[in-house]
């Protein structure tokens, strides 16, 4: 299974240097750029754990890529992405987000259904990976 | 003329019978409209033989306090006050017969909250008149005062994002085809196959509602399960538009309430339940969490023609004051009427916070929204894969694109329709970021995604040189200012 997330999980994994030019656009526009990463892909889990704080102020993309690359090596089997953020007003909302590392085996999602009264039933999905604890969910084949 | 308090004039001015509009106060050309005003400006087309100050004052007086001879019930309120003004008139440039004129009205005419009163006072009695041969409401401003009293957006922008937890490029969406006649298992059919191709919404058509082909519970439930089929398989929300749209609010409601419950993110009504029902589903919306389409059918029976009805631009103002979450709002490239320029008009109007007036896009007022959340526009309508570098060149990010037929329509299948779509727009918003140009390289970074993409591939073979060319019925009269030579 191929998870969908973010603005380019439809086009190939992106390199580095693909990654640095969508930091540069972020930091163009002057919005903080940060790296999260989780192993729960659940649509309603937003909030991913951070890898570090936002951050601020940047001129260049390197220490976002440097960021990235550490947060890649600690969890080679997790999902990583990376969020740039509007404060303007009017937005005051995340302006960019995109997956620049998944685990190389994805088992997807299950889909249960409860039937209830009149035809009606009741979806849950559930990420095949979390029926193991966090952590030792994605496993290198 | 001011209004003459003295008693030689006051008497002449109250005599029974027919007086000038312009006489009765209906024309001030010394008005200062104030900002808790609203401001109209209509396209007047005088009869033969009626002079446009007195056409203008009397699309005033008919649309605030006015009737066609003097009444002494008059001078029992203070009619100075409620009286509308027209302060301005001037020529349409290139269009003979045709004057602009300007109509300042007090908030205190208005109900607050409410677009049926906005709209009844407004555009409710004048638009018959004799001594016109034709008028349009070009525009409206609202003065931040009435904005102030109105729900806005359901949700909005921003929220509509958080909501489906996607950001950074338009959303995308296709209408079930054939418009008519699919029953319920096969719909949802058809459901399914898009959202888990690549869209991220799929739409009822305007006119699904409930009929003896499929009858719109059964529709409802097939419809989730290709909505929720979609989501397991792909990981990312999903929804599909279900027409609520009855012949009854009771109905409607009844319907709507339904959505919510088999857990669906989002419910549309057409325009012409009327503006009461689309305020009063927009509530619905807001205290159920559920986004709110509006598609905007029958609209162009009377914005179309620039001689007479309404412009688009109003329509849209009141949508973002009722407070849907998205409305059809053109696509410039595909099938349905809308020029550039008007079309990016009625984009700024829906999703900025503050619109200044800009004669070249149809913009006659500044209007200030204040807080008041963003609509979603939708661009639908005969567009497809190739013209992807248009559309975003033209919408950018805040949009949602919908291909009906050019998903449907592909020749690998649904799926692969909306794959060859989903895979277009992100090629061409990471080469944007990227900083290409994307109008010239556009169809370059078509072509490279569709190497690896070979229902892309396929999307472009089949629909490539579909464009559709005509002379647009509605682009802004206005004289561009000279720029001066670099």
């Amino acid at each position: 299974m191929n998870l969908r997330h973010g603005t380019f999980s439809y086009l190939p994994d992106l390199t580095d240097e693909e990654i640095a030019a969508q930091i540069r656009y972020a930091l163009r526009h002057g919005w903080p750029v940060s790296v999260v990463y989780t192993d729960d892909t659940h649509t309603r889990n937003v909030s991913w754990e951070m890898w570090g704080l936002p951050m601020f102020d940047l001129a260049e993309p390197d220490g976002v890529l440097a960021l990235i690359n550490e947060c890649r090596a600690t969890f080679p089997n997790h999902y990583v992405r990376v969020l740039a953020y509007d404060a303007s007003l009017g937005r005051q909302t995340t302006a960019m987000q995109f997956l620049v590392q998944r685990p190389a085996e994805e088992p997807g999602f299950l889909l249960t259904r409860v039937e209830g009264v009149d035809r009606t039933q009741r979806y849950a999905v559930t990420s095949y990976a979390t029926s193991r604890p966090a952590g030792a969910r994605y496993v290198r084949g | 003329m001011t209004i003459i308090e003295d008693g030689a004039q006051a008497k002449e001015r109250w005599d029974p019978g027919v007086q000038s509009y312009a006489g009765m106060g209906y024309w001030n050309p010394d008005y200062v409209p104030k900002d808790t005003d609203v401001l109209a400006v209509f396209r007047v087309a005088p009869q033969d033989g009626v002079e446009p100050i007195e056409a203008a004052a009397a699309v005033a007086g008919e649309s605030s306090t006015a009737t066609w001879t003097v009444v002494w019930t008059d001078r029992l309120t203070a009619n100075s006050h409620y009286q509308a003004k027209a302060y301005r008139v001037e020529e349409v440039p290139g269009r003979p017969g045709e004057y602009f004129a300007y109509v300042a009205y007090d908030i205190d005419l208005f109900e607050e909250g409410s677009i049926a009163n906005l709209t009844s006072s407004i555009i409710g009695n004048v638009f018959g008149f004799k001594p016109l041969k034709a008028l349009r409401l070009e525009d409206l401003r609202i003065p931040v005062a009435y904005v102030k009293t109105f729900q806005g957006p359901a949700h909005g922008i921003v929220m509509e994002r958080e909501l489906l937890n996607k950001y950074g490029r338009p959303l995308l969406g296709a209408t079930i085809k054939p418009k008519l006649g699919l029953s319920a298992r096969n719909y949802g059919r058809v459901v399914y196959e898009a959202c888990r191709g690549g869209l991220d919404f799929t739409k009822d058509d305007e006119n699904i509602n409930s009929q003896p082909f499929m009858r719109w519970r059964d529709r409802f439930l097939y419809g989730m399960e290709g909505v929720n089929k979609a989501m397991a398989e792909t990981g990312e929300i999903k929804g599909h538009y279900l027409n609520v749209t009855a012949g009854t609010m009771e109905e409607m409601y009844r319907r709507a309430e339904f959505a919510k419950e088999l857990g669906s993110v989002v419910v549309m009504i057409d325009l012409t339940i009327g503006y009461t029902a689309i305020q009063s589903m927009a509530h619905w919306a807001r205290e159920n969490s559920v986004l709110l389409h509006l598609h905007r059918a029958g609209h162009s029976t009377y914005t179309r023609q620039k001689t007479h009805g309404v412009s688009f631009r109003v329509i849209a103002k009141w949508c973002r004051l009722m407070g849907v979450d998205h409305v059809h709002a053109g696509t410039v490239v595909g099938k349905l009427e809308g020029d550039p320029a008007t079309t990016l008009g009625y984009y700024d109007t829906l999703r900025e916070g503050f619109v200044p007036a800009n004669p070249q896009n149809g913009i006659f007022f500044d209007q200030d929204w204040i807080s008041m959340p963003g609509v979603m526009p939708v661009a639908s309508g005969g567009i497809h894969a190739g013209q992807m570098h248009q559309l975003l060149d033209l919408f950018q990010d805040d949009v949602v694109l919908q291909f009906g037929g050019g998903t449907i329509g592909h020749p690998y299948g649904i799926a692969a329709g909306a794959e060859a779509n989903r895979v277009a727009l992100e090629a061409m918003v990471k080469a944007r970021n990227e900083g290409r140009d994307l109008l010239r390289e556009g169809p370059d970074v078509l072509r490279n995604a569709a190497k690896s993409c070979a229902p892309l591939e396929a999307a472009l073979s089949t629909w490539g040189d579909v464009t559709f060319d005509y002379t647009s019925t509605d682009a802004p009269d206005v004289v561009p200012t000279p720029l001066p030579s670099a």
